[in-house]
């Protein structure tokens, strides 16, 4: 029981990390219309530049300025690359940011090297905030917590309460219209750029200690931020948030808990057979749940294309 | 002045001609490891190893034969089985006869298979497997052919080794073993159970489960059912970054037990530890680097570290493959003729830097050595990892560990 309430947390930190990268993927999706795969990129930056910033100047000053500049960094790729391809259609767009994402690797590996980086969490946090039956939860781990629901009721405050937010919005849905108003059309496109790949800046900050601070860090993650925002409906904020959460949920509860699929097949009334090393199926009768845990959330993105392909909030037909 | 251009052009081709005719005759050694993606560092930090063992234990002195040079040329895989097989491919056609590779025994599977059926098919270029780190039992057992050598000791070795040491624990009284899902991580918890029940029936193995390799973001799951299931010791053979995320979360969330492992050291990954793996994570493993075991061996350190400063000797078993391999070389009087040098390196022994001998066992090509257990530590560290503090010491000896290991391998000669 005790357990359940454990995975409950990690599973919570798990969903609220995925959503600080999909929640800046999907707003980027929603004014383009094109999936940023640098995104995750822009992740491993924030924590590599927290990390060179930490070794001067301590861990806040990396939490404030790494993604501030990553931010910027953003805000420039926009300006000077992405716009300028943006008049060619949507398939060199997608080129360039598949191309950067293979370029920031490259670089990253180039300055830092291959090693792992001993990113750590910092001391005033390093201790165990309180223990559920033997299972401590590091401080750190509330701290997560605490950022990121922060910056959700930020981010929805900014956008459903305030003037910005609404310019954006309608940016958003009908950008001949806010330019003809007299608005600045592409200058809220790189604000949001900026302001979506800072959010995957903050998250690679605050990940970075926990999950390692390595050149393959953005490719861990990469593929499952798409799945989230699939999953949500793409360009909705509600929607990665709910889906984040799913899948944070899904896979820790997966990983705790040996399910084997012989016991849900003996369920559903299968009989285990006999003679298991010469059964055409004997890969399927051995799978359990933390074998397959990370791949869930793939089959779970299949089931909703084909019963509900806007996702679970999208409002697109596409 | 048109002559005297004629006159330089004519010494400038002489020279590059000269030149290829001298690069022509160095050994080629194919290195076909991941050079990039996750498991990047680990292969990188081979790379180095190799280039550095060649230079200095064999180019720095004249080379082998006449004068001949070691040259190895770094193939990336992406640790896919299928990618490896494009580049031995490559390699073959560059003319390499030797080929390195360690990361991931289920590579090491199938470049074993494509070689054998390379030297078949190909009499007059074939091409020597030597596997430095893939310790999938099979390799030297049912997969075992006459083109294949392992220089590490295989999984079955290091777990005999390893609960020899832990059998001694009279307060171990439960175990989890946890791996990757793959071929290596399977033979580890295999080996793990049929070892433990046979040494110390009355330790309960708790829990042994496999997670998919590369692809786990976050271990804490795994380390909370590690935690409840009441573990004393945890036994993993996890590598590069799926190593560093496992034993992470598993201390941070409050175990404190030792962690039993192959390969927690170097790579960034001893840095990255740092003081929360002092007294947790122990290491069983070939060649000893703390206390330095002989003036050779912290010459050899102290070389490397002056020419990779972030580097690590973390893979002691690169310098005897080439040192090894250097003398077969001699021994059979050529690098061409396949045949006589795999017959030079057969029953080899060798005395090592690393301290103590090595045996090259005729009958499986396991090569027989040392097993240390180390501890991760910052006291009485000569040589640490990752310009940390931190290293490993060496806490117990198995010598010439599992000399007379049964093996299945019947093993068919040209």
């Amino acid at each position: 029981m005790e357990l359940i309430l454990v995975n409950l947390i990690d599973g919570l930190v798990t969903g609220l990390l995925l959503f600080m990268l999909s929640a800046g993927l999907t707003l980027i999706f929603s004014m383009m219309g094109v999936l940023n795969f640098a995104h995750a990129s822009f992740y491993m930056l924030g924590a590599y530049f927290a990390y060179q910033i930490s070794l001067a100047l301590g861990f806040w000053a990396g939490l404030l300025f790494a993604p501030l500049i990553v931010g910027v960094l953003g805000a420039g790729i926009e300006r000077y690359g992405l716009r300028r391809v943006h008049q060619y259609g949507h398939v060199p767009e997608l080129i360039f940011t598949f191309g950067l994402a293979l370029l920031i690797e490259e670089l990253v590996q180039f300055i830092w090297g291959k090693n792992q980086m001993p990113y750590s969490v910092p001391e005033v946090l390093d201790f165990t905030a309180f223990s559920i039956a033997g299972n401590s939860i590091p401080a750190f781990k509330i701290f997560m917590i605490f950022i990121s629901i922060s910056i959700f009721i930020g981010l929805l405050f900014v956008l459903t309460k305030t003037r910005v937010g609404m310019i954006i919005q309608a940016a958003l849905s009908y950008p001949r219209t806010v330019e003809a108003l007299g608005h600045n059309v592409p200058l809220i496109f790189m604000g949001v750029f900026g302001v979506g790949t800072a959010l995957a800046g903050v998250a690679g900050v605050i990940a970075g200690p926990v999950l390692g601070t390595f050149p393959g860090m953005a490719f861990v993650l990469g593929s499952i931020v798409f799945v989230t925002i699939v999953i949500g409906g793409l360009g909705s904020l509600w929607g990665a948030l709910v889906a984040s959460l799913l899948i944070g949920w899904i896979t820790t509860f997966a990983k705790s808990y040996n399910i084997a699929m012989s016991d849900i097949l003996n369920g559903l009334g299968f009989a285990t057979p006999e003679n298991m090393s010469e059964n055409p199926l004997r890969d399927l009768w051995t799978v359990t749940s933390p074998q397959i845990a990370d791949i869930l959330p793939y089959i779970l993105m299949v089931l909703i294309l084909i019963f509900r392909p806007a996702g679970l909030f999208g409002k697109r037909e596409t | 002045m048109k002559n005297l251009s004629k006159l330089g052009v004519v010494s400038a081709l002489s020279l590059i001609i000269g030149a290829s005719a001298a690069f022509a005759e160095n050994i080629k050694i194919a290195f076909i490891d991941p050079l990039s993606g996750p498991f990047a560092s680990t292969g990188t930090n081979g790379l180095h190893q190799f280039e550095f063992s060649a230079d200095y234990m064999v180019n720095a002195k004249g080379g082998v034969l006449d004068g001949q040079k070691f040259e190895v040329i770094g193939f990336d895989n992406k640790i896919s089985p299928k990618e490896s097989l494009i580049q031995l491919q490559v390699a073959i056609d560059q003319g390499v006869r030797f080929i390195v590779q360690g990361n991931s025994s289920g590579v090491a599977n199938a470049l074993t298979e494509a070689i054998n059926k390379h030297n078949k098919r190909n009499p007059e270029s074939r091409v020597l497997f030597l596997n430095y780190a893939a310790v999938d039992p099979a390799l030297t057992n049912d997969k075992c052919n006459f083109w294949h050598f392992r220089f590490d000791a295989n999984a079955d070795i290091k777990m005999d080794a390893l609960t020899d040491v832990m059998a001694q624990k009279e307060d171990l009284k439960k175990v989890y073993i946890i791996g990757q899902d793959y071929s290596f991580g399977k033979a580890v918890a295999a080996s793990a159970v049929a070892n433990l029940t046979e040494k110390r029936p009355d330790i309960e193995i708790v829990g042994n489960e496999l997670h998919p390799i590369g692809k786990v973001k976050d271990f804490t799951p795994y380390a909370r059912k590690i935690v409840a299931s009441g573990a004393d010791a945890v036994i993993t053979g996890n590598w590069g970054a799926d190593m560093l995320g496992l034993g992470k979360s598993i201390i941070d969330n409050g175990f404190d037990g030792p962690i039993y492992t192959y390969y927690a050291a170097g790579s960034g990954i001893t840095g990255a530890f740092g003081e929360s793996g002092k007294g947790v994570i122990r290491l069983i493993g070939e060649g000893q680097i703390n206390p330095p075991p002989s003036d050779e061996a912290a010459a050899f350190y102290t070389a490397f570290k002056e020419k990779y400063p972030d580097g690590n000797v973390d893979q002691s078993r690169i310098s005897n493959t080439i040192g090894m391999l250097a003398a077969a070389i001699e021994k059979a009087g050529t690098a061409d003729d396949m045949v006589a040098v795999a017959t030079a390196l057969e029953g080899m022994e060798y005395d090592t830097i690393w301290g103590g001998k090595l045996f090259m066992r005729p009958n499986d090509h396991q090569l027989i050595q040392d097993m240390h257990i180390q501890a991760h530590t910052n006291e009485g560290v000569t040589f640490t990892y990752d310009n940390s503090d931190y290293g490993v010491v060496v806490e117990s000896t198995v010598k010439m560990a599992s000399m007379d290991i049964a093996s299945t391998c019947e093993m068919k000669r040209p």
